[in-house]
């Protein structure tokens, strides 16, 4: 249990650093916010989950799920708040994006 | 008897939340965490009408519990694929912001789904309007409404659709 707590910390630890390298190597602000706060969501689960289960001789499963069950709930009401802010703000999309559909509409 | 679903709802929401937070000890935590859950549910309950949308029947139920299995995979794919793009020497992205359309009725189901895209990595809602959403999408492979409506909407839509309508 121990290990297997471990390993999913680990593996959790290795997607947050993924999305700090993103947010470090991606052109614009959008881009970088795609990395940012959600390439960790992911991250975030694996490393509580290892953490829930790691904590021997007790488990705290069950507050581990609750804090998911939060970062679920509000991760993504924060980053289309940020997202929002910015395109309202007039930030443009990087040089070679396809199409912003919501620039023509505004 | 609308209200009363909704005080209930949010009681057995609250309770719960409570004993997770406590690691389920029943004899010591139930009593008072009840008693609050009860008075908070009942002062709050009335500005939650958007909990009334959800479709109580049987299909509803088993899509529900079927639909956080789908999310997940949903999130374990795309984090996988934003991951592996950010490694690359020339990050292979061609971004841009797509408009595409629901067929979901209730509030309730339009939140949802606008913050289940928003989680899933590769895709973000910037701006809704109505049945359109507005996504910043990682790597646009079809600027047409209807196959970006298809691609990005659709799979978590065909569950919501039954729940909420």
């Amino acid at each position: 249990m121990a290990l297997a707590g471990s390993l999913l910390t680990l593996a959790g630890s290795l997607l947050l650093f993924l999305g700090a390298l993103g947010v470090l190597r991606m052109p614009d602000v959008y881009n970088r916010m795609q990395a940012g706060t959600k390439a960790t969501t992911l991250g975030t689960i694996l490393f509580l989950t290892g953490i829930g289960i790691g904590r021997l001789p007790e488990p705290c499963i069950f507050r581990v799920l609750i804090l998911i069950l939060f970062i679920i709930l509000t991760n993504p009401v924060s980053s289309h708040a940020l997202a929002r802010a910015a395109h309202r703000a007039g930030i443009r999309l990087t040089e070679g994006s396809v199409k912003d559909d919501l620039d023509t509409h505004a | 008897m609308k209200r009363l679903s909704n005080t209930l709802l949010l009681f057995a929401i609250l309770l719960l939340v409570w004993l997770a937070l406590t690691d389920f000890n029943l004899a010591d935590r139930l009593l008072p965490g009840a008693v609050f859950s009860l008075v908070v549910a009942a002062i709050f309950a009335p500005g939650l009408d958007i909990l009334s949308e959800i479709r109580p029947s049987w299909r509803g139920i088993g899509y529900g519990l079927v639909y956080p299995i789908v999310f997940l995979r949903e999130l374990v794919l795309a984090n996988l694929d934003v991951a592996s793009r950010v490694v690359r020497p020339r990050i292979p992205i061609s971004p841009g912001i797509v408009k595409v359309k629901t067929s979901l009725r209730s509030r309730l189901g339009r939140i949802i789904l606008a913050n289940s895209i928003t989680l899933t990595p590769g895709t973000l809602t910037v701006e809704t309007e109505g049945e359109f959403f507005y996504i910043h999408w990682i790597d646009v492979t079809s600027p047409d409404i209807e196959e970006a409506s298809r691609e990005i909407v659709r799979t978590f839509e065909k569950y919501l659709e039954v729940m909420f309508g």
